[in-house]
C-alpha cells in the first residue's frame, strides 16, 4: 500500500512508518514527536499536501505520532 | 519486531465505490484520533466479535465504513434509543454508542438522559467540539459564551442562546451511570488518559456492569477556523475552561454484573396482561352490523359502559371494537367512545351514524341525537330535557340512570342503570347473561361489588319496567 520502508526487512532501531499518500499533513504528530525527528516534507503527495517525513534517525518508539494522528493508515511504529 | 498501528478497522475503506484507506474527517480532526483508541480498546478486550457501534448522525456518520465489527446507522440523536434495543434484543453484545455534540447533547439530549437513567448496558463515547461539524460551524450546546460560529456571528451570548451544556455534570445527578469521565484528545497525555477511559469504558460493558459516558473533548480545526496544531490548544485553553477535564464517577468496583434476562412473556401473554383470553370470534353473516356510541361526561362511567357491552360482544364471539374518545379532563370533560358489535370483521371502529344512542348529560343528547339512524333507538337520562327533537324515525326512552343510582345509595352506578336499560329493551342484540358476565367481570378486582350490582341491575330494570 504504499509503504515508504518494506514491512519485509526488520529494522535495527525504532522508526515511524508513513503512508505518505494518506497523510493529510496536519501537523499533530510533528508537534507532539518528542525527539523533533518528524517534519512536514517538500513533495507533494497524490493528495496534494506536504507528508509527514521522517529525519531517518532519533527516533526512540513511543508511538506518540502514532496516537496523535487522525489517520488510521498514516503512520506506525516499528520497533526492533 | 513490534509494531504499533491500528486494529480494529477494515484494511480499506469502500465508500461509494472507492477503496480508499483515509477517512472522510478533515486534517487534524479528533475523531480519527478517538476511533483507534476505539478500536485499539476493543481489539485488545478480545470484543471485536461482539461489538455493535451505533453511528450518529454527524461527521461520525460514516462510522460503519471504518469499524470492523458490528455497525448500525440511528436516526439523528437516537443512537441512545437503538443502542437500547440492541441491549434487549441482543444481551451479549457490547453496545458502544459514538455521537458528537449536536446529535447527542442537543436533538438526542432527552434519549441520552434516559437512556443513562435506566443504566442502559452502553459506552457511550461522546464527541464535544463545541460546534456542529458536518453542517459547517453553527453554535452547538457545547459552544463556549462568547464563541463565534455561522449562527452566533456575535459570539455565543448566554441571554439569548443560553450556556454550554455540561453533559457529563448533567447525567452526574443520575442513580444509574457507572462510569462517568471527561477527557480530551488535544495532545499526547490527554490522548493517553483518553485511550485508559476508553477502555475501562468497554471493560464495563464485557462485565456487564452498566453505563458508561466518556465525553471526549475534540479539535475541528475546520470549523473553529485553526490550524490543526492551534486547534488542540483551542481545546487545551479554552474548552478545558468551561469543560474540566477529570473523572465525575467511578463506581465500576461495586457495580454488580447485570443478571440473567428474566423469561420473557410472548407476544400473547403481553396481550392478554394476565388474563384468560376469550376464544376468537366466529364469523356469523346473518349477525348485523350494530354500532353503539355512548356519550356524556367524564367520570360518568361512559367509557367503562361501553367496555361492558364490547366485553359481553367478545364473550358472544361475536367480532366487536371500543373506540374511545375524550378531553384531556380526566374528569367533567365530555366523554363518549363507540362500540360496533359485528357478525364480521370490522372495518371501521369510529361511528358516526350510531343505531343505539346513549346519553348521560345535556350536552351530548343536544350534539349525537340528530346523528342517529332512522329506527335506531336513543336512551337518554331522565334529567335530559328533550327539547331537541331526534330525527324522524327514531326511538327515544329516558331512563333513570343518574336520580335512581342516586336513590339506591351509589351514585357512580349510573352506568349500570343504563346498561340494564340496554339489556331491559334488547338494544344490543346480545344475551342478557352475557351483558351481566359482562358487568360482573368488570369487578373482578372488587369482588365485593359483584352482588352489589346485580342488585343495582334488577333494581333498574324493574324501574325500567314500570316505567315505559
Amino acid at each position: 500500500m504504499g509503504n515508504t520502508n518494506s514491512e519485509e526487512e526488520a529494522p535495527k532501531l525504532p522508526r515511524p512508518v508513513i503512508d505518505a499518500d494518506e497523510c493529510k499533513s496536519c501537523g499533530r504528530c510533528v508537534a507532539a514527536c518528542p525527539k523533533k525527528c518528524l517534519k512536514l516534507g517538500t513533495v507533494l503527495n497524490n493528495r496534494g499536501v506536504y507528508p509527514v517525513t521522517y529525519q531517518g534517525e532519533g527516533c526512540i518508539g513511543c508511538a506518540v505520532c502514532f496516537y496523535n494522528c487522525p489517520e488510521p493508515y498514516a503512520i506506525k511504529v516499528q520497533k526492533a | 519486531m513490534k509494531e504499533i498501528k491500528t486494529v480494529g478497522m477494515y484494511e480499506t475503506f469502500d465508500r461509494s465505490g472507492k477503496h480508499t484507506r483515509a477517512t472522510h474527517y478533515c486534517a487534524g480532526c479528533g475523531h480519527g484520533i478517538v476511533h483507534k483508541l476505539v478500536t485499539e480498546a476493543m481489539v485488545e478486550l478480545g470484543l471485536q466479535d461482539r461489538t455493535v457501534i451505533v453511528n450518529p448522525i454527524g461527521c461520525a456518520v460514516f462510522g460503519y465504513y471504518y469499524w470492523d465489527c458490528g455497525n448500525i446507522g440511528a436516526a439523528h440523536g437516537r443512537a441512545a434509543a437503538v443502542g437500547s434495543a440492541v441491549n434487549r434484543v441482543r444481551p451479549e453484545a457490547v453496545v458502544i454508542s459514538y455521537q458528537g455534540d449536536g446529535d447527542l447533547a442537543a436533538i438526542g439530549m432527552n434519549h441520552t438522559f434516559q437512556s443513562a437513567n435506566r443504566g442502559e448496558h452502553m459506552a457511550v463515547i461522546f464527541i464535544n467540539n463545541a460546534i456542529y461539524g458536518m453542517t459547517g460551524g453553527q453554535m452547538a450546546p457545547t459552544t463556549l459564551v462568547g464563541m463565534k460560529t455561522k449562527t452566533s456571528p456575535f459570539g455565543r451570548d448566554p441571554l439569548t442562546m443560553g450556556y454550554p451544556i455540561h453533559v457529563c455534570e448533567t447525567l452526574n445527578q443520575l442513580r444509574a451511570p457507572v462510569y462517568i469521565t471527561r477527557v480530551s484528545v488535544a495532545d499526547t497525555r490527554r490522548i493517553m488518559q483518553a485511550k485508559a477511559a476508553i477502555r475501562k469504558a468497554l471493560e464495563i460493558q464485557r462485565d456487564g456492569k452498566g453505563y458508561a459516558f466518556v465525553e471526549v473533548i475534540s479539535p475541528c480545526p475546520t470549523n473553529l477556523g485553526l490550524s490543526p496544531v492551534k486547534a488542540a490548544q483551542f481545546c487545551i485553553e479554552q474548552m478545558e475552561q468551561e469543560f474540566p477535564l477529570g473523572t465525575l464517577r467511578d463506581n465500576t468496583k461495586e457495580a454488580d454484573p447485570r443478571a440473567a434476562p428474566a423469561p420473557k412473556p410472548t407476544p400473547q401473554e403481553y396481550f392478554e396482561a394476565g388474563e384468560t383470553a376469550l376464544p376468537p370470534a366466529v364469523v356469523d353473516p346473518d349477525f348485523k352490523e350494530l354500532r353503539l356510541k355512548f356519550t356524556g361526561f367524564g367520570g360518568q362511567g361512559i367509557l367503562s359502559l361501553g367496555i361492558c357491552v364490547a366485553e359481553a360482544a367478545r364473550m358472544e364471539r361475536r367480532f366487536t371494537s371500543w373506540y374511545p374518545s375524550y378531553g384531556p379532563e380526566q374528569r367533567g370533560g365530555s366523554a363518549q367512545c363507540s362500540v360496533v358489535i359485528s357478525g364480521t370483521p370490522i372495518g371501521c371502529p369510529a361511528v358516526d351514524h350510531p343505531d343505539v344512542l346513549v346519553c348521560m348529560n345535556r350536552p351530548s343528547y343536544e350534539r349525537y341525537i340528530g346523528d342517529v339512524v332512522p329506527g335506531g333507538l336513543a336512551i337518554v337520562d331522565s334529567t335530559v330535557p328533550l327539547e331537541v327533537k331526534p330525527p324522524e324515525g327514531v326511538r327515544v326512552v329516558q331512563m333513570s340512570a343518574i336520580d335512581l343510582a342516586i336513590e339506591l345509595g351509589v351514585p357512580k352506578a349510573a352506568n349500570t342503570m343504563m346498561l340494564a336499560a340496554l339489556m331491559e329493551l334488547g338494544a344490543t342484540g346480545l344475551k342478557p347473561e352475557h351483558l351481566q358476565a359482562a358487568l360482573d367481570a368488570s369487578f373482578k378486582k372488587k369482588p365485593e361489588l359483584v352482588e352489589k350490582n346485580r342488585a343495582l341491575l334488577r333494581e333498574a330494570v324493574s324501574w325500567l319496567k314500570s316505567h315505559t
